[in-house]
C-alpha cells in the first residue's frame, strides 16, 4: 500500500531545549491501526521513540495522543484515515508538560480529578443487606458517563484549559456528573455547589472539542450541559456562571437581543462592588477602542415576538411537568 | 531506600482490593508499571460470577460444581468453595462502593448466562464489567487520599527474598530511570498474567508476566504454567477480545458453511460450552477445512439475529471493536474470529489466604502474597470459566488484604542490603544496554510469540513442543546480545520492553516444559498424542523450580479434592 511519512514530535525533558519533528517513512498495510504503525517504526527504525500503550483495545486509554492536531486513541484509529498529503503528524496530548516524545506528565489531570471527591457517598443510614436497588432507567442515567476511560483526550483539546489551567476540565466534570446523577449518592447538592463555583461547570465555553475527541460515550459536553441544568434546578444560582446564564435569558426576553452592558453586571451580581470594579478595566479598554456597546439599552423592533416565544415555552414546560430549570425570578 | 509496611505490586482488581483492606491500619504503597485505571482488569468485559439468584434459582453449590467441572477436576476444591461462597458478598460490597451494574426489571443487579455456568450467574455492567469494577476501586483509592501511596509507572526489577523471608522489591521509576529499593514487611503481587507470550492474544501489551518470573527468579516455584486459556472469540488476526457475553446473549458461532458446528461438539450447551471446548471445536473446524474466508483460517461470530437494540445496549463494546478495528458492522455481517490466548491459569502458587507457597510440601514464603491472575491458588485448574476471573481477583484480593493485615501487624523488619540489591538490578540493565547488540529485540519477541501460538497453542503435538522448546532456548541465547537503541534514562520503553522480553523467554520455557511432561489432555491442555485425561497419573499440580545453573526442575503436588470426585466432562 501507500508510503506514508510519519512526522513525530521528539523531545526529552532535561536534555532538549526545544522539541523537534522527526520523519519516518512507512508503507501502510491494509487495516493498520495507528498503534501498529508506531510499533513498526519503533521495532524496525527507531527504538528510542517513546509513547504509552497497554490494552490495545480502546479500554485503558494509555495510547491517547494527537494526530494532525487532534487527540485520539492510536489503538482504535485506522492509520489510513489520518493521511493528509502523504503525511501523518503526531504530537503528545495538549495542555500537559511533555516528559519524552509522545509521553506527557498526566499529574495535572489526576490532580483535577481528585478535586471533585470522585467516589460514591451514599446514605449509610438506609443501607440494605443486599445490593441497593436501582431501576434500569436510573442506571441508564450514568450508563454513558461511566464509559469514561480517563484517557485525557478531552483535556488535551479543551480550549478553556489552554488559557486557564485552573479549569476542572471535561473529564473531571463528567466524573462529577457521574455521582450527581447516581441515585445511590447522597451528596448531590454538595457536589453541585462545588462545581458551580468558578473554574467549574460554568467555565466551559461549549466549543464541543471534548465530545468530538472523546473515544467513548462519555461525551463530556453533553454531561456538562446536563449538570448545568441540574444545578439550576437545584436552585444553585448564586454564582457568576449561573447569573450569566440567567442574565443572558433576561436580556433576550427584555431587549430581544444581548445587552452587553447589563450582562457583566448581572453576572457579577448587582451588589458585588469588587466584582463589578474587576470587570471595569475591560469596559474602559473597550470604550477606548470604540468597541463598547451603546450605553442606552436598545430594544429590537419585534421584541413582542421574542417575549411571546418565552411565554409559549413557559406554558409548554408547565404542561410537561416542569422539566425546565427552576430559578429565582422565574419567567 | 523507600520503606512501607506493605508494598503491593500491581494496581488491578486484586492489588487495589487488597490495598483497601490494609490502608488506614498500616502504611501501604501500590507500585504499578501503568496507572491504576489502566490495569488490565479493566479490559474484562462480560461479567463477574456470583450465585445471587437474581434472575433464576441459582445456588452456591451449583457454582462450586460448575467451577470444579470447568477446571477439569484439577482445581483445588477447598479454594473453589471459598471463592463461590464469598461471591455474593463481594458483589454486594462492590455495589456499595459504587460500581454501576446493569439492572433487572426488579431493580436488582442483572445477571446473564455464560459458558460452563448452569445458571444465569454473570453480574454485569453492559459489556465493560471489569472497567466498571476497576474504576470503582480506583475511586475508592482516591478517597483514601495520601494514606494510600501510589508509585505509578514504576517498573518492577526484582523481588527480594532471602532465607525464605520476603523483604521488599526493587523497582525503576520510568520517568527518571532511577532504581529504588522498597523495603517492606509484606509484599503482595497482583501483577497479572502471561498471555503476551503468544502472538494471537487478547492481552494488553503490559501483560508480560513480569511478576511471575520475578518471583521465579527469587526462588519461588511456579505452578501449572502449561495451562493457558484460549478464548474462542478473539478478533481475527488481532486477537482482541470479543466478550463471551456475545454468546451469553445468544450469539452463534458459524463455520465457513454457515453451520452452527457446536452442535457436533457440545450438543446440550452449544456455544455456551466452556472456553477450552469451544476453542478446540473452532480449531478442529479450521484444521478440517471448514473455516471461513479466503484462507479458511477463521470462523464467524454471528450476532445479527439479536437485533440492533440488544447489540447496542448489551454489547456496545463488541460492536465498536469490530467496527473500528476491522471495519465489520456486526449488525449487518458476522464477525471473523479465532481462538486467542486469553488467561493464565498457572502462576505463583499460594494458599487459600494468598500466602505464597515455597515448595511441593506447602511451606510458605514469609511475607509474600499473591492474588489474581498472577497467582495459582488454584481455583481455575486446567480451564477457567468465564466471569470467574474478576470474581477471583475480588475474593482473593480481599482475603490477601485481611491476611496481610494480620501477618504484617505482628511482623518484624527483616534487613535489606540496599547497595547490593541496586547493583544487582543495575547489572541486569547494563547487560541489556551494553552487550554486542547483534540481535533484534522485535525479531526475538516475534519469533517467541509465533512459536508459542503455532506450537504450544490450542492443540499440542509432541514434535511441535520439542521444536518450540529448542527455539526458546535458542532465543534465550540470542537475547544475551539483544540490541537496545535507547541508552537513556527518561521513559526508556526500549529498555523496559527488553526486560519484559527477558521475563517472557524465562517462563515460556516452563509453559512448554510443563506441557511436554504432562502426558494427558485436560482442560486447556490438549495433546494430540495423549487425547484423554489420565486421573490416575495426572491429578496433580506441576511445580517448576529454578535451579542454580538457571535451568528448571519439575516437581508435583496433589490436588485438594473435597466433595467432587473426577468424572467424565460432558456438556
Amino acid at each position: 500500500m501507500s508510503q506514508v511519512t510519519f512526522r513525530i514530535y521528539r523531545f526529552e525533558t532535561g536534555k532538549d531545549a526545544s522539541p523537534r519533528y522527526q520523519e519516518y517513512k512507512l508503507a501502510l498495510q491494509e487495516g493498520d491501526t495507528l498503534l501498529n504503525c508506531l510499533n513498526t517504526i519503533r521495532d524496525t527504525q527507531d527504538g528510542t521513540l517513546a509513547y504509552r500503550m497497554s490494552c490495545g483495545s480502546a479500554i485503558c486509554g494509555s495510547c491517547a495522543m494527537r494526530a494532525n492536531g487532534h487527540a485520539l486513541l492510536a489503538c482504535k484509529t485506522q492509520a489510513s484515515s489520518l493521511v493528509k498529503n502523504g503525511v501523518i503528524q503526531l504530537d503528545p496530548l495538549g495542555n500537559f508538560p511533555v516528559i519524552r516524545d509522545l509521553v506527557v506528565d498526566l499529574e495535572p489531570f489526576w490532580a483535577s480529578l481528585r478535586k471533585v471527591s470522585p467516589w460514591l457517598q451514599p446514605n449509610l443510614a438506609d443501607e440494605p443487606v443486599r445490593e441497593r436497588l436501582q431501576t434500569p432507567a436510573q442506571f441508564h442515567l450514568i450508563d454513558d458517563v461511566t464509559t469514561c476511560i480517563l484517557c485525557a483526550s478531552c483535556w488535551s483539546d479543551c480550549n478553556v484549559l489552554e488559557v486557564d489551567k485552573k479549569f476542572l476540565g471535561p473529564a473531571t466534570l463528567a466524573k462529577a456528573h457521574r455521582f450527581i446523577f447516581d441515585t445511590r449518592d447522597a451528596k448531590g447538592q454538595e457536589r453541585m455547589e462545588r462545581i458551580a463555583e468558578p473554574n467549574g461547570v460554568w467555565d466551559c465555553t461549549h466549543c464541543g472539542e471534548c465530545s468530538t475527541r472523546c473515544p467513548t460515550e462519555t461525551k463530556p459536553l453533553a454531561r456538562i450541559e446536563e449538570t448545568r441544568e441540574a444545578v439550576m434546578k437545584a436552585g444553585i444560582t448564586n454564582s457568576p456562571g449561573a447569573r450569566h446564564a440567567l442574565g443572558f435569558r433576561e436580556s433576550m426576553r427584555w431587549f430581544g437581543a444581548l445587552n452587553e452592558n447589563y450582562l457583566p453586571i448581572r453576572s457579577m451580581g448587582f451588589f458585588n462592588i469588587p466584582g463589578i470594579l474587576g470587570v471595569m478595566p475591560v469596559g474602559i479598554r473597550m470604550m477606548l477602542k470604540r468597541k463598547a456597546p451603546p450605553i442606552l439599552p436598545h430594544w429590537i423592533d419585534k421584541v413582542g415576538e421574542v417575549r411571546r416565544i418565552f411565554k409559549r415555552f413557559h406554558e409548554l414546560r408547565k404542561n410537561n411537568g416542569g422539566t425546565g430549570a427552576k430559578t429565582d425570578g422565574d419567567d | 531506600m523507600l520503606s512501607h509496611d506493605v508494598v503491593i505490586v500491581g494496581s488491578g482488581l486484586a492489588g487495589l482490593r487488597a490495598a483497601l483492606e490494609v490502608v488506614g491500619h498500616l502504611d501501604v504503597a501500590v507500585i504499578t508499571k501503568v496507572y491504576p485505571s489502566r490495569s488490565h482488569s479493566g479490559a474484562a468485559q462480560g461479567g463477574v460470577a456470583a450465585a445471587m439468584a437474581n434472575v433464576d434459582g441459582d445456588s452456591t453449590d451449583a457454582h462450586i460444581y460448575d467451577t470444579v467441572k470447568g477446571a477439569d477436576f484439577i482445581g483445588d476444591q477447598d479454594a473453589i468453595e471459598i471463592m463461590c461462597n464469598d461471591a455474593p458478598h463481594v458483589i454486594v460490597d462492590m455495589e456499595r462502593l459504587g460500581c454501576p451494574f446493569s439492572r433487572t426489571g426488579e431493580n436488582k443487579i442483572a445477571q446473564r448466562a455464560f459458558g460452563g455456568h448452569s445458571f444465569k450467574r454473570s453480574c454485569y455492567s453492559a459489556d465493560r464489567t471489569g472497567h466498571a469494577l476497576l474504576h470503582t476501586l480506583f475511586e475508592q483509592s482516591m478517597k483514601k487520599g495520601g494514606k494510600l501511596q501510589f508509585y505509578n509507572e514504576y517498573y518492577l526489577m526484582r523481588l527480594i527474598v532471602e532465607e525464605n523471608i520476603c523483604r521488599g522489591v526493587v523497582a525503576m521509576d520510568m520517568k527518571t530511570g532511577k532504581l529504588e529499593v522498597f523495603h517492606a514487611k509484606s509484599v503482595m503481587f497482583g501483577t497479572g498474567g502471561y498471555g503476551r507470550a503468544y502472538k494471537i492474544t487478547s492481552n494488553a501489551y503490559a501483560n508480560t508476566g513480569d511478576g511471575i518470573s520475578a518471583a521465579y527468579r527469587a526462588g519461588v516455584p511456579l505452578q501449572d504454567m502449561e495451562f493457558v486459556q484460549f478464548h474462542p472469540t478473539g478478533l481475527y488476526q488481532h486477537g482482541l477480545l470479543l466478550s463471551e457475553a456475545a454468546r451469553g446473549e445468544g450469539g452463534y458461532i458459524l463455520n465457513g458453511n454457515n453451520e452452527r458446528f457446536m452442535a457436533n461438539y457440545a450438543p446440550s450447551k452449544l456455544e455456551l460450552a466452556p472456553r477450552d471446548i469451544v476453542s478446540r471445536s473452532e480449531q478442529t473446524e479450521i484444521i478440517q477445512g471448514r473455516g471461513a474466508g479466503p484462507k479458511k483460517d477463521y470462523v464467524l461470530l454471528d450476532l445479527r439475529h439479536l437485533g440492533k437494540e440488544k447489540i447496542l445496549e448489551r454489547l456496545p463494546q463488541i460492536y465498536h471493536i469490530a467496527k473500528d478495528f476491522i471495519g465489520v458492522d456486526a449488525l449487518e455481517k458476522p464477525v471473523p474470529i479465532q481462538p486467542t490466548a486469553h488467561y493464565s491459569m498457572g502462576g505463583i502458587p499460594a494458599d487459600n489466604d494468598c500466602q505464597v507457597v515455597a515448595n511441593e510440601r506447602g511451606d510458605l514464603v514469609k511475607g509474600f502474597f499473591a492474588a489474581g491472575e498472577c497467582s495459582c491458588i488454584s481455583v481455575h485448574g486446567a480451564n477457567r470459566l468465564g466471569t470467574n476471573s474478576l470474581l477471583e481477583a475480588l475474593v482473593f484480593g480481599t482475603r490477601a488484604g485481611k491476611k496481610i493485615l494480620e501477618k504484617t501487624t505482628e511482623a518484624k523488619w527483616a534487613p535489606v542490603n540496599e547497595s547490593r540489591e541496586i547493583s544487582a538490578a543495575r547489572r541486569e540493565i547494563d547487560q541489556i544496554l551494553h552487550n554486542k547488540g547483534t540481535e533484534s529485540l522485535a525479531a526475538i519477541r516475534e519469533e517467541l510469540q509465533t512459536t508459542m501460538t503455532d506450537k504450544v497453542g490450542v492443540y499440542r503435538g509432541k514434535d511441535d513442543m520439542e521444536a518450540a522448546h529448542e527455539k526458546i532456548r535458542e532465543l534465550q541465547d540470542r537475547f544475551r546480545n539483544v540490541k537496545v537503541d535507547n541508552k537513556k534514562s527518561v521513559f526508556n520503553t526500549n529498555l523496559t520492553e527488553a526486560l519484559e522480553l527477558g521475563h517472557m523467554l524465562e517462563y515460556s520455557e516452563l509453559i512448554v516444559a510443563g506441557a511436554q511432561t504432562r502426558q494427558e489432555s485436560r482442560g486447556a491442555h490438549a495433546r494430540n498424542d495423549f487425547p484423554d485425561r489420565d486421573d490416575k497419573e495426572w491429578m496433580k499440580h506441576t511445580m517448576a523450580f529454578r535451579t542454580d545453573d538457571g535451568g528448571y526442575e519439575l516437581k508435583y503436588r496433589p490436588v485438594r479434592v473435597t466433595r467432587f470426585q473426577p468424572e467424565e466432562r460432558k456438556y
